[in-house]
């Protein structure tokens, strides 16, 4: 961004698959060979037209993309009321809760399942936290016939009841996985171990844009449509950029989806929201604020871990958030600067959660509720001509049994 | 010649015998590597305990789990170490586990702990050749040898690549999949330990799924070792800190299986 760095923010990682320091393929041997088999045929495909036109038509016609970006006119009134006088930003939303399945996890899933009957893969594996890319993942198999096994730690089996009866509707296996504190790392750990074991046939669907390279880049890539629309639809609405990006991060898909057509767009300034779960200085989730970085599930990033480099477990009222790492572009867009980075609780996320259902008739999933919680935060300090676009990445049916139940309310 | 090299040099295949260091106890774990070398074993691999260990099968995840909530810390591990070198100066030493608790205090802090432990080896799971500057570098730096493993998935061109920088042996993982699981087919363990050894110039131990003499014993005929862990790891979730007794057993019983087989492949 000055003449002494001319380097783009977008060429990230390099040929081996690291942002920086971060990233890698911190992997088993067992899955080398197959991780470097992947890349080869992610870089076939992303130069044949004909893989990105199916990829575009599936999201066209499958999915409902484009999803619409939206100026929420109640959110930013009911915002400007208590901001200074001048202050009070303009908010916009991309909507990617209106995706077939509810989120943004099926552009991803889509991509990925492309390449995996590219490479000749006959099944498909997943972990899921939330169970979004749990149902994502179902749903690509279930409308390309591949049969489909997807982990899940059973705290979060109890917790997202819902999303579990989704996946076996649409044809899955889930497997609750015991170990641990059964959440969304036990699951990642179980998917690997299924992996090794059947590397010759099984295609791993990962759900976020971590792993091993690369797969934090081909699914920001996937996830860039985005980034890509928004900026598009904006520069339509407006004829002009947005002053501000929001996004919750847990693994950072939907956030490092948003932001990546834009980091070398000087003016646009981005802002990453991590879960802070009871607060920072208890059980919490966010990674760049709590964590440091070391080693885990195939990449190096930042991580909750103690003094010995045993991994923590998380914890946020959002499923989709309460994992110990975070994607390794994002360890490196913190340490670079390019992108900043904040925490919202748990008590301030579901505050968000029902000022956007009042406001604009919009029921969020808890994930880009810390979205919201930030965007509160930020839109009275910024002037009224000024633009904030947060990404809308989930919609929230999944969610009301554990907000009622936060709520005090019995369904 | 190294304690590793003089392992593999005994006229016989080497018995390497695996335990997860701190399971149950850390109080627990020397009597238990004592018993492994009075049984017979020629190698002598102590698990570093880890929360994920995402290539291990139930046994040793189980193990990692029980290490941890007994409290095992990473000065546990290195104590326990130190004191086998004192015990044991001539039976070698490695240290297995994953890439985060090894390099969470730097590279240079564990290779340089490794060394004063008396540790001769260091086998990481989730660092392959092409991360091999996280570690690597350091451990050589301190005369620790890197073991990398080669599995059935790592062709003969992929081979060198993962040779190249790695001492000790070589640890052969005979099935792609978790420890403990299921065993290879002995033609095709015997295959793929000649296609190495056209490669390695380094000992070959094949491990993964190996649980009774007859197995051993008939690895032992076609590779230079032989790797038993989850078997183990068995007795000592079975035993807990009365395991000494019958991990001397079954490891005597191993070792008389592998040192009588005769080794075909010099």
């Amino acid at each position: 961004m000055t003449a002494q760095n001319p380097n783009s923010f977008r060429n990230q990682p390099d040929d081996r698959g690291h942002f920086g320091q971060f990233g890698g393929r911190y992997v088993a041997e067992t899955l080398m060979p197959l991780i470097l088999d992947l890349e080869t045929e992610y870089r076939k495909a992303k130069a044949d037209a004909a893989f990105q036109a199916e990829f575009d038509d599936l999201l066209e016609h499958y999915v409902g993309r484009p999803s619409p970006l939206y100026f929420a006119p109640r959110l930013t009134e009911e915002l400007a009321k208590n901001a200074p006088a001048g202050k009070g930003a303009q908010v916009w939303f991309k909507r990617d809760e209106l995706n077939h399945t509810g989120a943004h996890k099926i552009n991803n899933c889509i991509g990925q399942i492309l390449l995996a009957m590219r490479m000749g893969k006959t099944r498909i594996i997943a972990e899921t936290g939330a169970g979004q890319h749990g149902v994502a993942t179902a749903t690509v198999c279930a409308r390309f016939g591949l049969p489909c096994v997807v982990y899940m730690g059973a705290t979060d089996v109890a917790r997202q009841a819902p999303n579990v009866f989704r996946m076996k509707l649409l044809g899955a296996e889930v497997v609750p996985v015991t170990a641990g504190a059964g959440t969304l790392k036990d699951a990642m750990n179980e998917a690997l171990r299924d992996w090794v074991a059947n590397v010759h046939d099984t295609f791993y669907i990962i759900g976020t844009a971590a792993g091993p390279h690369p797969y934090p880049e081909l699914v920001r890539d996937f996830q860039s449509v985005i980034g890509k629309e928004a900026r598009a639809q904006m520069l339509a609405r407006t004829g002009r950029l947005p002053d501000v990006l929001v996004a919750a991060i847990g693994g950072g898909s939907n956030a490092i989806g948003l932001f990546h057509p834009f980091l070398d767009d000087p003016d646009v300034k981005m802002l990453g929201v991590e879960a802070a779960g009871h607060g920072l200085d208890k059980e919490h989730a966010a990674s760049l604020a709590g964590g440091r970085p070391g080693v885990l599930h195939g990449n190096k990033t930042y991580l909750l871990q103690d003094e010995d480099g045993q991994i923590t477990e998380g914890h946020s009222i959002s499923a989709g958030l309460d994992y110990p790492g975070i994607g390794p572009e994002h360890a490196w867009l913190r340490d670079v600067g390019r992108v900043d980075y904040t925490s919202v609780t748990d008590t301030e996320a579901l505050e968000g959660f029902q000022l956007l259902c009042r406001t604009e008739g919009i029921i969020p999933a808890l994930e880009p509720a810390h979205a919201i919680a930030a965007v509160t935060k930020l839109a009275p300090t910024m002037d009224k001509d000024q633009i904030i676009l947060a990404n809308l990445c989930g919609r929230g049916d999944k969610d009301i049994f554990s907000v009622a139940e936060h709520l005090g309310v019995k369904l | 010649m190294t304690r590793l090299s003089n392992a593999f040099a005994k006229g016989h295949a080497a018995l390497v015998c695996f335990v997860t260091g701190g399971d149950p106890t850390p109080e627990a774990t020397p009597a238990i590597l004592d018993a492994l070398v009075a049984g017979g074993a020629d190698v002598i691999e102590l698990g570093m305990p880890f929360t994920d260990p995402m290539a291990d099968g139930p046994a040793i995840q189980n193990a990692n789990l029980r290490a941890l909530a007994a409290g095992t810390k990473t000065a546990h591990i290195l104590a326990i170490a130190k004191g086998f070198r004192a015990r044991h100066p001539d039976v070698p030493l490695v240290l297995m586990g994953y890439a985060n608790p090894m390099i969470t205090r730097g590279a240079e802090w564990f290779a340089d702990a490794c060394a004063d432990a008396g540790i001769d080896g260091v086998i990481c799971v989730d660092i392959p050749s092409e991360e091999d500057p996280e570690l690597g570098p350091a451990l050589r730096a301190h005369g620790i040898s890197p073991i990398r493993l080669a599995t059935p998935t790592t062709d003969a061109a992929r081979l060198p690549a993962v040779l190249d920088g790695s001492g000790g042996f070589l640890y052969y993982v005979s099935v792609a999949g978790i420890t403990g699981k299921q065993s290879a087919a002995l033609a095709s363990i015997q295959e793929a330990v000649a296609r190495i050894k056209q490669t390695a110039t380094i000992p070959v131990a094949v491990g993964f799924g190996v649980r009774t003499p007859e197995q051993a014993g008939g690895i032992a005929a076609v590779a230079d070792g032989v790797v038993v862990g989850s078997a183990l790891v068995d007795l000592v979730a079975q035993h807990g800190a009365d395991a000494a007794g019958p991990v001397r057993d079954l490891v005597a019983s191993l070792s008389a299986a592998v040192h009588a087989a005769r080794k075909d492949i010099a």
